[in-house]
């Protein structure tokens, strides 16, 4: 299935709409290789994007940010992009902006915060909140 | 094969319930997941006291309802194993949703539907109004009129169910009490050559295959919903057909069983015939031969398969016939009945100058007596000598009170 499931006809899908995650066989540890370097299918729903499901989307502080993994161990949809225990970002493609990595986060302040979605990241990081004292 | 063999006689008294559990049991079922529902009951309790006995190799999960039920086995028929259950009624119409996910996710699962009632008001005997609900689900439907027909039916239902060609659940229906609870003789078997009839399993998109990750369930809007919507109807027209009758043919070879989309009966030369499902087809059978020992040329026209339905053949059966009968055992609750509608669309847009008539019967278990058929191939007649149907085109027969009857 090399064509985008858009192109297909009805005789073209797979049976039961079942979509085929990799190309090839996988007869090696997956979790070996990054998921950018992995043989993804076309019809793999890596390549679907569902950014627009979200109107609050969170943005990531690295100045605030301990790389504690919390977020990247909790997000539902492996959307906090982490390589060798250290923050890289948030994979917008597929958060659907549910706030959990921004409860999780144990920083002061926080290193991920929720902001509108039309809010440009560069603005966000500008008016992030200073440290909170104690009792505040 | 289960690896513990059961000695069965040639001919068991068996239940169309026990032929059910019996059916399943030589298929080496991986895994029955089921709600034990009356009058299916005995279809899983037998299967549980085989498992217990240790005839079954598989798994049996009872579950916390007929949708969990119907889930579990949609679960493990992706995970790539045989799988069954069953159930009657209220519990069928828990499952409605699952079983939709189970023919759109084209997963093989065989159901044995034993037909009940709907309520309210609450009632455990038999009528169609269960197997009515399911006509539009995706689902193959085929029908037994017996216990021996239940047992032949089920175990053909793996086999088309399963084929790489086919991928769609079937349900192998009965009528409850009237089949399910009547103890017949019942020609058996063996396991060895029902198990080398019904074949192993062989898993297709299996999510066991780590292999070949897939992703079973997906959602779809309206860019491809459309496009697997009209891949499953295509299979259902094209593909399911050859493949039953495939499966009825080496059915006859292993058993000497002859079985057909349509079963007529004295249908060649009929002027009347009523069109009918279930148990009822044998009652019809024995008045038609009544009414032609009295000079009227009576004909049954019994479906085996209600889904995908037989359109081209039942026109067919029917071309010549003068007046028909359709006999629908489920209140269409303000339409002409189920048979009555599919029969005339297969008849419409052909020469035929046939009659058509419905009746509607036998709600929750009411009785059709051969005083009933009697009277009702009477009235055929009479149409045939009237030259038009000389009743309203619905009635119903054998409810007290004030004559039904409508359009």
């Amino acid at each position: 299935m090399n064509k985008p499931i858009s192109e297909m006809g009805w005789d073209e899908l797979a049976p039961g709409a079942v979509l085929y995650t990799f190309d090839g066989d996988i007869n090696y540890n997956i979790a070996d290789i990054q998921p950018e370097d992995r043989m993804y299918s076309e019809t793999s729903s890596k390549g679907m994007s569902v950014g627009d499901w979200r109107v609050i989307k969170p943005v990531w502080n690295s100045e605030t940010c301990i790389d504690c993994q919390n977020c990247w161990i909790f997000c539902p949809d492996t959307s906090i992009i982490a390589r060798n225990k250290e923050m890289k970002g948030v994979d917008y493609e597929h958060c659907k902006g549910c706030g959990l990595c921004v409860s999780v986060c144990p920083t002061n302040p926080k290193s991920l915060l929720m902001f509108n979605e039309y809010e440009t990241v560069e603005n966000a990081l500008a008016n992030w909140p200073a440290k909170k004292k104690k009792g505040e | 094969m289960n690896k513990r063999v059961m000695e069965l006689k040639g001919v068991e008294v068996w239940d169309g319930n026990m032929a059910n559990s019996q059916a399943f049991r030589q298929a080496d079922v991986d895994v029955v997941a089921a709600y034990p529902i009356t009058p299916s009951t005995a279809t899983v309790e037998n299967y549980a006291m085989f498992h217990a006995n240790g005839y079954i190799d598989g798994e049996v999960m009872m579950t916390e309802s007929e949708h969990a039920a119907m889930s579990a086995c949609v679960g493990a028929g992706a995970a790539g194993g045989r799988v069954a259950t069953a159930t009657s009624s209220q519990g069928l119409a828990l499952m409605i949703e699952v079983l939709y996910q189970a023919s759109g996710m084209r997963i093989p699962v065989v159901l044995c539907l034993v037909n009940r009632a709907l309520a309210a008001p609450l009632n455990v005997n038999g009528d169609h109004s269960d197997l009515y609900l399911t006509r539009d689900s995706g689902w193959i439907s085929i029908d037994a009129f017996n216990p021996q027909q239940a047992y032949d039916m089920t175990l053909m239902s793996f086999k088309i169910s399963e084929h790489p060609d086919v991928r769609l659940p079937v349900i192998s229906n009965q009528d409850g009490f009237m089949t399910s609870h009547t103890a017949q003789g019942v020609h058996t078997l063996s396991d060895d050559a029902a198990y080398g009839f019904v074949g192993e399993f062989k898993p297709m998109n299996d999510m066991l295959d780590f292999e070949h990750p897939v992703t079973h369930g997906v959602q779809t809007e309206e860019d491809w919903h459309f496009e697997h919507k009209a891949r499953q109807h295509n299979d259902l027209m094209t593909k399911v057909f050859p493949k039953i009758e495939v499966a009825f043919a080496e059915f006859e070879k292993l058993s000497g069983r002859k079985y057909n989309l349509i079963e007529k009966y004295d249908m060649d030369d009929a002027d009347v015939c009523v069109v009918c499902l279930g148990t009822s087809v044998e009652t019809a059978r024995e008045v038609a031969t009544e009414m032609r020992a009295n000079g009227i040329k009576a004909g049954v026209l019994g479906l085996r398969v209600i889904r995908p339905f037989p359109f081209m053949e039942v026109a067919e059966a029917l071309k010549g016939i003068k007046a028909i009968a359709a006999l629908d055992r489920s209140s269409p609750n303000g339409a002409a009945g189920m048979l009555f509608n599919e029969i005339a669309g297969a008849l419409f847009n052909t020469d035929t100058k046939a009659l058509l008539s419905g009746y509607v019967y036998g709600l929750g278990g009411r009785d059709l007596t051969k005083a009933h058929l009697t009277a009702l191939y009477k009235e055929l007649q009479a149409n045939v000598d009237a030259g038009k149907v000389t009743t309203p085109l619905q009635q119903f027969i054998g409810v007290r009170g004030p004559k039904l009857a409508y359009l």
